[in-house]
């Protein structure tokens, strides 16, 4: 079941197309990792979800229905260039974006509470915004994205400003959300917190969508079919399906090497050839991290 | 509906709780009833009654000099040394010398006193004594006080406005300046208020918050809230000053009043009959020209022109306030709206300028037609309606204004949902010309 699909979205501007074409399936209850060199298109794909923009042609689906006003109560969105009026108190704050959402007064107060005793912030009900630091103002401000509980909670850069403390308080917050159902649109330059949090990645670069599906999946199409041994003693004589990449000494003395097999060739035999030649430390395979996916397929797009 | 009210309630919220406003409010009547409280203070204190003493040697003038609300005069039998010794001591404030031969040689006439003389008391004295001699020669020469008296004709001419309900008496001046007065209004609340939308509009835009905001309401919800809950701040100041300008006056010539009362009846009685009577006389002349003013302002269509005068704020100022609002949206700076304020800011001043000739001719093809136009029309028909304008020239006008607001809301709208979204690029003219045709 998928919360949110978009179908043959484009968009142009003046004399740039910011999408051509971009299709996308966000499963619900998923975390989705919208990734994409800067430029790419993502801000203008996250703002037509949104009903910020319109798309020129294409569409969205929200939850089975064609995307309609009565769904911007059901998305949360933390944009990355994010804001509240500075001349404002925190509390009336949220309230007043929380109303903007269709909340009533009573039912934005309620979930409020709820929000400020679980990051014991109670004490800025009254401070004004200006008065909080940034890192404050970000805690805030992601309680403004998720107060009125909304199926879909897409998220634009949300560790940026926050220390590695406060970043974990969130990343624990995203996945509790994702656990009670919800789904997360989450995009970030930061690859460790794609490869950490998220079960799906669509990539998109120059307007076009070049890459999506379940995480797994994508590693397991970016395999290179390549292991790495450590050991101690002379590595020779190799059958010549199997192709030795690189060879370097590791700092505790041991020897790394990197093997590429056939694609049908089984990694036993690779093994046992190992056992025969030299004392294995270690041996593994090399699984491409989201970050050398994301340099392959945005270098090859570009060139 | 119910998020324009949300957006509204906050924007007037806001800005009604700055201390700047609560400042100005109260400031704005304090400020006005503190001048006429001024110019009041000084009327009432003015009348600080000098006593003088004449050493008359010609004997002609004892009793001549008529006392009144500033110089009370008295004669001492004295020769001019000793009165030079002892005035002072007396109580007198100055001493008039008045040798025997001043018919035949006035300048002789001599002021003593203990610090300089004002010159409104030295012109008094002069005066009196002049007229006095002036009247001896008369007499002298066989015309008596009477034939001067008779001779005196006051003309006071009145204008009459011809209208369809008959003849009214009106004042000319009064008129002026309650138009002149309602333009001036218009034009700076215009400005003023225009320009606090802009701001609104940038601080969201340089907080980065309008994002967060128009994933929840359409941009153009934002800037008709904006506008919205601007005007109903301008609103309240006004409904505010005026109350509180009234109370204040009101309260002010009460006060005023009752001590004015108390002293001409002390003067009257201090003068005896004949002088307090002079006194109540001359208060009451001085205040006929207030009560003329009063009696022109109520030959006036007053709720004509109120209502007008609210029609054309509201839309005068929605006119230009979502012309601002879009300035503001297509700038990241203040510096940078300097470029896109100057043609907005152009039209109202031209407007100022037009309003003067209006005033002289209401009724000249430029007033016509800068009252029709919906750019000036604001501040140059307010000029023309005291004066009194045909109906259909008022419901064409007014007409032009709805349309004239309408159009520039929707160019403003336009050309605000592009540059809200817009960060760090400098906007020319030929792109906000752009944005105005951009779908979606």
């Amino acid at each position: 079941m998928n919360i949110l699909e978009t179908h043959h979205i484009v968009k142009q501007y003046a004399e740039h197309r910011a999408l051509d074409d971009v299709s996308l399936s966000v499963p619900k209850g998923s975390i989705f990792g919208l990734l994409g060199p800067n430029g790419a298109g993502k801000t203008s794909l996250i703002r037509i979800i949104n009903q910020i923009t319109a798309p020129d042609s294409g569409e969205v689906i929200l939850d089975g229905e064609h995307l309609n006003p009565s769904h911007i109560k059901r998305i949360g969105y933390l944009p990355e260039e994010r804001g509240l009026y500075k001349k404002m108190k925190v509390g009336e704050q949220l309230l007043y974006l929380a109303q903007l959402k269709g909340l009533t007064e009573k039912q934005a107060m309620d979930k409020l509470k709820t929000w400020f005793i679980k990051f014991d912030i109670k004490t800025w009900w009254d401070k004004q915004v200006q008065d909080l630091s940034k890192g404050m103002q970000q805690k805030v401000q992601f309680v403004a994205t998720v107060m009125h509980e909304p199926d879909l909670i897409i998220l634009d850069e949300p560790f940026s400003g926050f220390d590695p403390i406060n970043a974990n308080l969130i990343k624990d917050e995203i996945l509790e959300l994702r656990d009670k159902g919800k789904t997360i649109i989450f995009s970030t330059h930061r690859m460790e917190s794609v490869e950490e949090l998220c079960d799906h990645i669509a990539l998109i670069n120059r307007s076009h969508k070049v890459l999506d599906g379940p995480k797994r999946a994508i590693k397991e199409q970016f395999k290179t079919h390549t292991y790495h041994v450590e050991y101690q003693g002379e590595l020779e004589n190799l059958p010549t399906a199997f192709e030795v990449l690189t060879t370097r000494q590791t700092e505790d003395g041991f020897l790394r090497t990197d093997i590429k097999i056939p694609p049908d060739a089984a990694v036993n035999e690779l093994i046992r050839h190992l056992l025969d030649r030299v004392t294995v430390r270690s041996f593994g395979e090399n699984i491409p991290s989201i970050n050398d996916i994301f340099i392959k397929t945005v270098g090859e797009t570009n060139e | 509906m119910n998020i324009i009210f949300l957006i509204i309630k906050r924007e007037y919220l806001v800005r009604v709780r700055k201390k700047s406003f609560i400042i100005m409010t109260i400031l704005g009547p304090v400020l006005i009833f503190g001048f006429y409280a001024i110019i009041g203070w000084a009327a009432v204190s003015s009348i600080n009654q000098k006593k003088i003493a004449v050493v008359d040697e010609s004997g002609r003038f004892s009793g001549k000099f008529k006392n009144d609300d500033e110089t009370s005069f008295a004669y001492p039998k004295q020769s001019l040394t000793e009165a030079k010794k002892a005035f002072v001591k007396q109580g007198y404030d100055a001493l008039v010398f008045i040798p025997k031969d001043v018919i035949e040689h006035p300048k002789t006439v001599q002021i003593f006193a203990e610090k300089s003389v004002s010159l409104s008391l030295q012109s008094n004295i002069e005066r009196a004594i002049g007229k006095e001699i002036e009247t001896i020669k008369l007499e002298n020469a066989g015309i008596t006080q009477k034939i001067i008296e008779d001779a005196k004709v006051n003309v006071d001419a009145q204008t009459i406005s011809m209208s369809d309900a008959g003849e009214k008496s009106s004042n000319g001046i009064a008129t002026t300046i309650i138009s002149g007065f309602c333009a001036l209004l218009i034009y700076i609340s215009v400005l003023i208020y225009g320009t606090q939308v802009m701001r609104g509009v940038m601080e969201e835009k340089t907080s980065r918050i309008v994002e967060v905001i128009i994933s929840s309401v359409k941009p153009f919800q934002l800037m008709l809230g904006k506008i919205i809950g601007v005007a109903l701040v301008g609103l309240t100041q006004f409904m505010l000053w005026i109350v509180l300008t009234v109370g204040l006056i009101t309260l002010g010539s009460t006060v005023m009043g009752q001590k004015e009362t108390a002293k001409s009846a002390v003067t009257a009685r201090m003068n005896g009959m004949p002088g307090g009577q002079d006194v109540q006389h001359k208060m009451a002349t001085a205040k006929n020209p207030v009560a003329d003013v009063m009696a022109a302002i109520e030959t006036l269509n007053l709720p004509l022109i109120i209502a007008c005068f609210l029609f054309y704020f509201l839309g005068g100022y929605l006119l230009y306030s979502a012309l601002f609002g879009a300035v503001g949206a297509a700038v990241d700076s203040e510096t940078e709206t300097q470029q896109f304020m100057f043609p907005i800011m152009m039209p109202i001043i031209a407007a100022i300028a037009f309003a003067q000739i209006a005033v002289r001719d209401p009724d000249g093809p430029l007033a016509f037609w800068t009252s029709i136009i919906p750019f000036t029309s604001p501040v140059v028909m307010m000029v023309r309606i005291p004066f009194g304008v045909p109906a259909w020239e008022l419901i064409l006008s007014m007409l032009l204004l709805v349309i004239g607001f309408i159009g520039t809301t929707w160019i403003a709208a336009r050309i605000y949902r592009v540059g809200i979204l817009m960060y760090g690029k400098k906007t020319s003219f030929r792109e906000l010309a752009k944005w105005v045709f951009y779908k979606g």
